[in-house]
């Protein structure tokens, strides 16, 4: 297969867009690809994510005009920490620090989505070290939607119950916390 | 220095031990991209917050083993030369964007040479695992481990819904990139790579050649990876990735078949001219010297060619880059010189096997 670009080239780089919704194929040689930004010269294996972000523009403009204001890209909107602005973020496509995902948390859904094949959450592994607390914290969620539920059902003796097991794993935690302080 | 002795500084030792599927699969790599919490990352962290970085690496991790990671040496980018850089470049060792970035970076390298730990690159750190032929399962584990026993003494930056925070939107998640480098001649010849890879595109996976100034594959060597690192687990990005080089690793051994019993004498004809290229050329590009590394390297897999050893391909795939071509004459050379001691080295190298 020949490149679409220079028509010179074998075409070695096949890849799949979304344009306004649109799927579109693409197949390029490799160094059309990187004059074109589809991807980056130092992470071989990703689209350029300015592209996606620019096609992501396009998309909110043209099809979602019945987003909720707050959905709307403020270009103005900075990171706390680190200063960077929405605006930069999408121009150079790479995050300032770690709270930018913070800061920029209402936008980036759809970006993931775009990227990650439609997913947004993470279901692989957790730091060894955080890993207790964020397990504790997962038990904690379910045990509180049970207690809704039976407090909903009117089941206030059940409920009482959950509350209690909510409670010694808080302390547990609190315990925990107080000694790896304390050390 | 001769070159027995340049060969053994120049290919990592794991490069010459033959790994499951070897007659296809060069080499797996697993990369994880980790950051410190409470860092900002390198593009916008200021040189004296990268050294903090740095210098906990240097303190915690120099001079350290892990496992069969033995003597971890950090080498920073501000103290080698230009030559130098571009050797560790083209053994894969660190990234060409490692080198752009000088600030602060360097690269933690174990005295065999299969774990890298990039320091201050895109991420603070990009930990880098090779492995010879096909061994994703068992080099997602080995990753596991060093990965933890890094996370010891470094509080990543982590969000329960986002998983490892990155400096880029596409390695969130996981900040897995599981690559497998394929040999691939025969599906090549037979024009059937370029209708399988939109379909394994589909599947969230990226084809691409590498070598070479960016084109086409030379030499036929194809890097397949995976592309999505969030909402997915570790281990079924490596089994999607598994299945995928499995079948690949399939019809390229069928394609080969077909080939060797369908072309009679035509193979062996191209495999033996190449043969002769490589054998006698006193002045050779680096193209023509790919293509016909992989022909002598598909008549070594289908027999043609019994005296030769296997790993000739990927030793001189990376010795006749520009950079080591320097490093073994010690000196800056012009293209043209370079194709003269690319035919030198080339015909050298053939010369140490016995015939
Ligand atoms: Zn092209
Ligand atoms: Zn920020």
């Amino acid at each position: 297969m020949e490149c679409q670009k220079c028509q010179k080239r074998q075409a070695t780089l096949h890849l799949t867009n979304y344009i306004n919704g649109q799927k579109t194929e693409i197949h390029v040689c490799q160094q059309c690809a990187l004059e074109n930004g589809y991807i980056d010269s130092e992470d071989e294996s990703s689209y350029s994510i300015q592209d996606l972000l620019s096609g992501l523009f396009n998309f909110n403009s043209s099809f979602a005009p019945q987003a909720e204001p707050s959905q709307v890209l403020e270009k103005e909107d900075k990171c706390s920490s680190c200063n960077l602005s929405y605006h930069e973020f999408v121009k150079t496509g790479k995050f300032g620090c770690s709270h930018c995902y913070e800061s920029f948390g209402k936008h980036l859904n759809p970006i993931f989505k775009r990227v990650h094949s439609g997913n947004m959450a993470h279901t692989g592994k957790i730091p060894k070290r955080q890993h207790d607390r964020l397990q504790q914290k997962r038990y904690i969620n379910d045990y509180r939607e049970q207690m809704k539920q039976l407090i909903d059902a009117e089941k206030f003796e059940e409920a009482a119950v959950v509350r209690d097991k909510i409670k010694e794993i808080e302390q547990k935690h609190a315990s925990s916390i107080r000694k790896e302080e304390g050390e | 220095m001769s070159l027995q002795t340049f060969i053994n500084k120049a290919i990592s030792p794991w490069m010459q031990e033959e790994g499951p599927d070897h007659d296809i699969v060069l080499s797996t790599r697993i990369r994880l991209a980790r950051n410190f919490t409470n860092v900002p990352f390198p593009v916008r962290a200021e040189a004296e917050k990268l050294k903090q970085v740095s210098n906990w690496i240097k303190e915690h991790f120099d001079k350290q083993s892990f496992s069969s990671y033995q003597e971890l040496d950090y080498i920073s980018m501000e103290g080698l030369q230009s030559l130098q850089k571009k050797a560790l470049v083209e053994k894969h060792l660190i990234s060409p964007y490692l080198v752009e970035r000088e600030k602060e970076s360097g690269v933690l390298l174990s005295k065999n040479e299969q774990l890298s730990i990039m320091i201050n690159e895109e991420d603070h750190i990009r930990l880098q695992l090779y492995f010879p032929g096909l061994q994703l399962e068992a080099g997602l584990e080995e990753a596991f481990k060093l990965d933890d026993w890094l996370e010891d003494k470094i509080d990543y930056a982590f969000d329960e819904q986002r998983g490892y925070l990155t400096s880029c939107p596409t390695n969130v998640g996981t900040g897995l990139r599981a690559s497998v480098m394929m040999h691939l001649p025969a599906l090549t010849l037979t024009r059937k790579i370029g209708k399988m890879i939109p379909a394994i595109n589909q599947l969230g996976l990226v084809v691409r050649g590498i070598y070479g100034e960016g084109s086409e594959a030379v030499g036929n060597i194809y890097q397949i990876s995976n592309q999505v690192t969030l909402g997915r687990s570790e281990s079924d990005i490596i089994e999607d990735l598994h299945s995928v080089v499995e079948k690949l690793i399939e019809r390229e051994r069928y394609a080969r078949k077909v080939l060797v019993e369908q072309s009679e004498l035509r193979l062996e004809d191209r495999v033996f001219r190449s043969y002769g290229v490589l054998k006698y050329s006193r002045i050779i590009e680096s193209k023509e010297a790919a293509k016909c590394l992989s022909d002598l390297r598909l008549g070594i897999d289908v027999g043609y060619i019994k005296h030769l050893s296997t790993s000739i391909l990927n030793e001189l795939m990376v010795l006749t880059q520009p950079a080591f071509l320097q490093q073994y004459a010690q000196q800056a050379l012009t293209a043209q010189q370079r194709d003269i001691k690319r035919a030198t080295i080339i015909r050298e190298r053939l010369g140490l096997e016995k015939s």
